[in-house]
């Protein structure tokens, strides 16, 4: 009777190896990112143009987490917009505390 | 106990005004861990983009990289602060650190998806598998950053000498080791600050995300998912994991690269 209560009556479905396979591809890519992220650093000089291609990279891979970690590109379109629309605030953010930033710059130095 | 159990949506019964369509056909769980994730983007955002516009008021180290001096004068290079390894004293290994805690933690983030993965699927044995795993990863992940904060705090052998103010209002001149609010051998006051406040509430961030992870693999080991029905607790934390994974993604780049 007590093993009868503790089965489970939910089926248990084989795995997709198609999606596992998919799952280590994406764990792939973002690890080789992080490996030129690594070699870039040490490898280029410092500057803007390499600071630039740091924040693309890893813009680049917030969009792999978020789209095939997080399955954001697998919901529905209204959803997806309400979370990724509301990030354009940030665009302003950045603008206006780096314009800030290097106005202190200029007056303190 | 199919008739009983909680079923995700919403039953035939309620009409489109009692809540009965689902414009975004998620369970309001999901949906309120995605809202409550998009607030979150924007506390660490304002965080990241405060260190980026507190450090461009800083000129950057301009000289070479093996006469590297701290200074409150200008921002530290990265690369030359967290430079050290557990175990091995006096190596200098710029980075490798912090790109194995960034390896841990990409790794426990695909342990989790596969975690997710196997709770579509209502097995329980690799649910619980790759829970385990990740939360292996997490603790690893901690333990990982409270070495680094020790040894941050602590500071090197040398040291450096730096005129700053103290908390008691004196300026003085003096050989100053490791790091704490006030003052920090490796650059502007701030840097340290925004060092503690950052990774110190990413580090948070984390620790509540073992607590959960814990909590989601002890209730898929006793079958308490089997009960319910459904795995969806697998997947919100799931979410809430992933995103901790990827403010670190943020965080790193910021901190430790650029």
């Amino acid at each position: 009777m007590e093993i009868q209560e503790n089965k489970s009556t939910l089926i248990v479905e084989a795995r997709d190896e198609q999606k596992i396979k998919k799952v280590w591809k994406t764990a792939f890519i973002l690890l080789a990112i992080t490996v030129a992220e690594f070699i870039m650093a040490f490898t280029m000089d410092r500057g803007l143009i390499l600071y630039f291609l740091f924040i693309a990279l890893t813009v680049w891979k917030a969009k792999y987490i978020m789209m095939e970690f997080m399955h954001l590109g697998d919901e529905v379109k209204p959803l997806f917009y309400s979370i990724i629309v509301p990030l354009i605030f940030l665009v302003w953010l950045v603008i206006a505390l780096v314009k800030e930033g290097s106005d202190i710059f200029l007056m303190r130095w | 106990m199919s008739a009983h159990s909680t079923v995700i949506g919403v039953s035939s019964k309620r009409g489109v005004w009692g809540g009965g369509n689902e414009p975004l056909k998620a369970s309001y769980g999901k949906l309120m861990m995605w809202f409550f994730l998009l607030s979150d983007i924007f506390t660490f955002a304002a965080f990241l983009i405060t260190y980026v516009a507190t450090r461009i008021t800083y000129p950057a180290y301009e000289g070479p990289a093996t006469e590297f001096v701290g200074s409150n004068e200008y921002w530290p290079v990265p690369e030359l602060v967290f430079e050290a390894l557990p175990f091995l004293h006096g190596v200098h290994a710029p980075l490798i650190f912090v790109g194995i805690m960034t390896f841990i933690l990409i790794a426990s983030s695909v342990t989790m998806v596969l975690a997710v993965e196997a709770g579509h699927r209502n097995d329980r044995n690799d649910v619980v598998k790759w829970m385990l795993w990740t939360l292996l990863g997490g603790i690893t992940f901690l333990s990982c950053q409270a070495w680094e904060w020790n040894h941050f705090i602590h500071g090197t052998e040398s040291g450096t000498v730096l005129t700053y103010i103290n908390s008691l209002n004196q300026n003085v001149t003096e050989t100053v080791y490791g790091a704490n609010l006030v003052v920090n051998e490796y650059g502007p006051a701030s840097f340290a600050q925004l060092f503690f406040f950052i990774t110190g509430f990413h580090g948070f961030h984390v620790t509540i995300g073992v607590f959960l992870l814990f909590l989601c693999f002890y209730q898929a080991a006793v079958g308490v998912y089997d009960k319910r029905g459904h795995y969806e607790m697998v997947e919100k934390i799931g979410l809430y994991w992933h995103f901790v994974d990827l403010v670190w993604v943020f965080v790193f780049t910021l901190f430790y690269l650029i």
